[in-house]
């Protein structure tokens, strides 16, 4: 597939299937708010989601302005601090990740990458979006309301999510279990185009072997997400049911303000099940598409192939489907049957390995080549280095024996944070710094990013790394504050102040960015079609930012992977897919 | 070569943070050594890896950073030594996991002979039974609930009669004799929670849990919970007494059981309805925690 120039020549079918008409857009508003380009509708789902993603920001800096400096900030109560514990871990996993990488990045790059002048179905993709902002608006909504967002935890476990004694139980979390249902609508209706504009639309020559990996990861992610996402609006409606038709599907028999409750006979476990079915897919929703950008980025910045690109491949299919096969090990001191923590140890701790290979494979990649330190490849090392950390810590949760004294403590939320947390969101920098010359003909600026990248990489590292210390000296997560203890140092506190600091210090970093985005879009240096010397479609197209249709009057034929940097013999570092065999010097 | 330098102090300094943190497990009070050289094993196995990946990823940034006279080498696959690191890996996975499921299988194996003891949660106050002489608890149920029977002991069930029942108080363990810990909730999701014994548990309503132990050193260890319950979560705090034999059987002959507490309830007398617990007592026992958490450790 890498080297047999001419051969690939001939497996390019003719073509078969007639241009197909685009929607043209007919006025301002048809054009920029309901909008059927599937580009308009990546940048709409990506302005929508960091800008709830700043809110989620906001939540965290509260939530540690309380743990550093407890008794300092009155308006901050028990209420309050679960309040912004619930809502930064929903915004941030939902909200802003899935919605981002699948409805921002995925619109905008499956149709470029793969060749396609649209998503397959246009109409259904921005009634997608419209949806997205309704569930959004929604969860928002929810700290307008009497009593506030609900406090029951991002998981929203039954029967504490529902009842006496957690914030928001009346208004809250009704919001926020509509506002899943109506995400997952939204999401349902985005997934899959994406998957059929994969399986469909690509153009002449794209084999899947020769897709690059972002949209195998996309792809493969957005198959998990539509398999993974209805445990969690099933599980979101019963409890909605619970809570307002009086059903018993979560809730036992128990004691409500001291009195006995109405309900009898439900299962707050099987919550913990559905919730988890949807949950540890999330996690790889999450990170397959930021394991396809940055397999791209690496080769892209390292004039060099990514290294064993079937491996890859395999990988990201393999790790998709184990993802469905180990979710228990978020419940080993859940109280479920004790024997299922041996099955879902030992899935865990293969899908490591799998996982592993991908790392390998980013650094061989990196090996021999002629590495640009770039703002993008910079994010993309960083990524390599917070997601091994975080990876590894996963080893230690996911063996279940050493899972029970660490689970429910700090070191849980420092690994989270690491792995699903940092790791893609300096993902989704690189991809920034990487592909906003060509959604607007302009570079970042280089000096601010570089103050970006150094602040918010050593700067994470720095609240994270020491944080799961904490976790071994016991300090339990979601506390309001640790209070009077019989083993939790003094040091520990100035720990926690000095994570609060860096926190706040990163916090700021990221205001740089916005405003060097915001900057950029106007004052930006041009770029040109391809100021990386990519090989993928996307940066060949006729015009940048790229119009209606994507390429000019023909698309694009691909005669090879992506991955042709460097090849012996060639000029050129380069070849890019669509170039003719015959045009290569 | 900033980068490359930078990666070497994160490595380097990872290890270094690690060896001379003051932050590491409490000393262990229970039988489960096997979780911390799990967690030992692990920190070798995984540490090697960790700082020999990011130093060769150091090394590549510093040695093959760009320069326009170079060109990167074109190798898209090398099957030998993407086996090599695949079972490299696998033998790594190996490695953890055969400690830990071993221990696991001791966690999960509780002994014959282990002491039936019960740990009741509610909002958001611990309380403790332990059995009588007959060694057994008696059944209980939630709606069996009155002031006058806080646990919804089974009063027909004669192992319950003779159950020590420890309210508000600290729970005491003997030294050295395994203990089942049998965990029920009376309404929301809680954790049994001890940093020193590294076993834990969920409470979960509807049903019973359960984890067992040994304790192993005498002392007076912190019990917090572990699982979200609501506002009053961090201040759900008792503490556990760990004595030796004498001690133990000192203290335990002071406490009382349902039938000398709660003689009516024992006996089977139905409860006037509406003098079952109500919401203000439930805010006064959230009350007094509160106070008591107030104290905090500067």
């Amino acid at each position: 597939m890498s080297n047999g120039v001419i051969e690939d020549s001939q497996v390019i079918p003719a073509a078969e299937v007639e241009e197909v008409e685009l929607y043209h857009a007919k006025s301002f508003i048809t054009k920029w708010v309901f909008c059927q380009d599937a580009k308009v509708i990546a940048i709409q789902y990506s302005v929508t989601a960091i800008a709830i993603g700043l809110v989620g920001l906001v939540l965290s800096w509260l939530m540690r302005l309380q743990l550093g400096f407890p008794d300092v900030f009155s308006f901050i109560d028990a209420e309050s601090y679960y309040q912004y514990v619930t809502m930064h871990g929903m915004i941030m996993v939902v909200y802003l990740l899935t919605a981002l990488f699948l409805g921002g990045f995925g619109n905008y790059l499956i149709p470029l990458m793969v060749g396609a002048r649209d998503m397959v179905f246009p109409y259904m993709n921005m009634l997608s979006y419209w949806i997205y902002l309704l569930a959004t608006l929604i969860l928002a909504a929810s700290f307008f309301v009497p009593g506030g967002p609900t406090g029951a935890g991002w998981t929203l476990y039954p029967p504490q999510s529902i009842s006496e004694g957690t914030p928001g139980i009346n208004g809250g979390i009704i919001l926020m279990l509509v506002s899943l249902a109506f995400f997952i609508i939204g999401f349902t209706m985005g997934g899959l185009n994406y998957v059929v504009t994969v399986l469909q639309a690509r153009t002449r020559g794209m084999t899947l072997m020769r897709m690059p990996l972002t949209v195998w990861g996309i792809f493969v992610a957005t198959i998990l997400a539509l398999l993974a996402f209805p445990a969690l609006f099933v599980a979101a409606i019963m409890t909605l049911f619970d809570k307002l038709l009086g059903t018993s599907f979560f809730m036992p028999e128990m004691l409500v303000q001291g009195e006995l409750g109405p309900h009898e006979n439900g299962s707050p476990l099987l919550f913990q099940h559905l919730f988890w079915f949807f949950g540890h897919p999330e996690v790889y929703i999450v990170a397959l598409p930021a394991f396809g950008v940055v397999s791209d980025i690496i080769s892209t910045h390292a004039r060099k192939n990514i290294f064993g690109y079937r491996m890859m491949v395999w990988a990201i299919v393999a790790i998709g489907g184990l993802s469905f096969i180990v979710w228990a090990h978020h419940m080993y001191v859940s109280g479920m049957n004790p024997y299922f923590g041996f099955f879902f140890a030992t899935t865990t701790l293969i899908i490591a390995v799998p996982t592993a290979l991908k790392l390998y494979n980013w650094v061989l990649t990196l090996y021999k080549g002629n590495i640009h330190l770039t703002i993008p490849m910079l994010f993309c090392v960083a990524f390599i280095l917070t997601f091994l950390n975080g990876g590894i810590t996963g080893l230690f949760l996911g063996n279940v024996i050493v899972d029970i004294p660490l689970s429910d403590t700090m070191f849980v939320v420092a690994h989270f944070h690491m792995v699903m947390g940092i790791a893609p969101v300096l993902v989704i920098f690189a991809a920034i710094y990487h592909w906003f010359p060509k959604m607007s003909g302009r570079m970042l600026h280089e000096g601010w990013g570089q103050f970006h990248f150094w602040v918010t990489f050593l700067g994470s590292y720095l609240i994270y790394f020491p944080m799961h210390y904490l976790g071994f000296v016991g300090v339990p997560r979601r506390y309001f504050e640790i209070g009077e203890t019989s083993f939790v140092p003094e040091s520990a506190v100035a720990l926690n102040e000095f994570i609060t600091i860096m926190v706040l210090i990163v916090g700021f970093a990221q205001v740089v960015f916005i405003i060097n985005i915001i900057w950029s879009v106007f004052k930006g240096k041009p770029s040109g079609d391809n100021p990386w010397n990519s090989t993928t479609l996307e940066w060949q197209t006729a015009t940048t930012p790229p119009g209606h249709g994507n390429f000019g009057k023909e698309l694009p034929i691909c005669y090879r992977w992506a991955y042709e940097y460097s090849l012996p013999g060639v000029k050129a570092d380069f070849i890019p897919q669509n170039l003719a065999p015959d045009k290569i010097k | 070569m900033v980068l490359a330098v930078v990666l070497v102090i994160l490595g380097v300094g990872s290890v270094i943070f690690h060896i001379w943190s003051p932050w590491w497990s409490t000393e262990i009070a229970s039988n489960w050594g096997s979780i911390d050289n799990a967690i030992n094993i692990t920190f070798w196995i995984t540490g090697v890896a960790y700082v020999v990946i990011i130093l060769f990823m150091a090394y590549c940034i510093y040695k093959y950073r760009y320069r326009a006279d170079r060109r990167a080498d074109y190798e898209p696959e090398n099957n030998k030594l993407e086996w090599w690191l695949t079972w490299i890996t696998a033998a790594g996975v190996v490695g953890l996991l055969t400690p830990g499921l071993l221990a696991w299988n001791d966690f999960v194996t509780v002994p014959k002979d282990a002491l039936q003891y019960e740990v009741v949660g509610k909002q958001w106050e611990w309380n403790f039974r332990l059995p009588g002489k007959d060694g057994k608890l008696g059944t209980s149920k939630v709606s069996l609930i009155t002031d006058d029977n806080p646990f919804g002991i089974n009063p027909k069930d004669p192992n319950g009669q003779d159950d020590v029942l420890i309210e508000g108080d600290d729970l005491h363990l003997p030294l050295g004799v395994p203990i089942k810990m049998n965990l029920r909730s009376l309404d929301v999701l809680h954790d049994f929670y001890v940093p020193q014994f590294r076993a834990k548990m969920d409470l979960v309503p509807g049903m019973i849990t359960f984890f067992w132990l040994t304790p192993t050193r005498t002392g007076s260890f912190d019990i917090l919970c572990a699982e979200l319950c609501g506002v009053g979560h961090h201040a759900m705090r008792s503490t556990v007494v760990v004595d030796d034999k004498t001690a133990f059987n000192k203290w335990l002959q002071k406490q009382e059981t349902f039938a000398t507490l709660y003689p009516k309830s024992a006996a089977g007398k139905k409860q006037v309805a509406g003098t079952s617990a109500g919401p203000s007592e439930v805010k006064t026992v959230f009350s007094t925690s509160v106070t008591n958490s107030s104290k905090t450790i500067r």
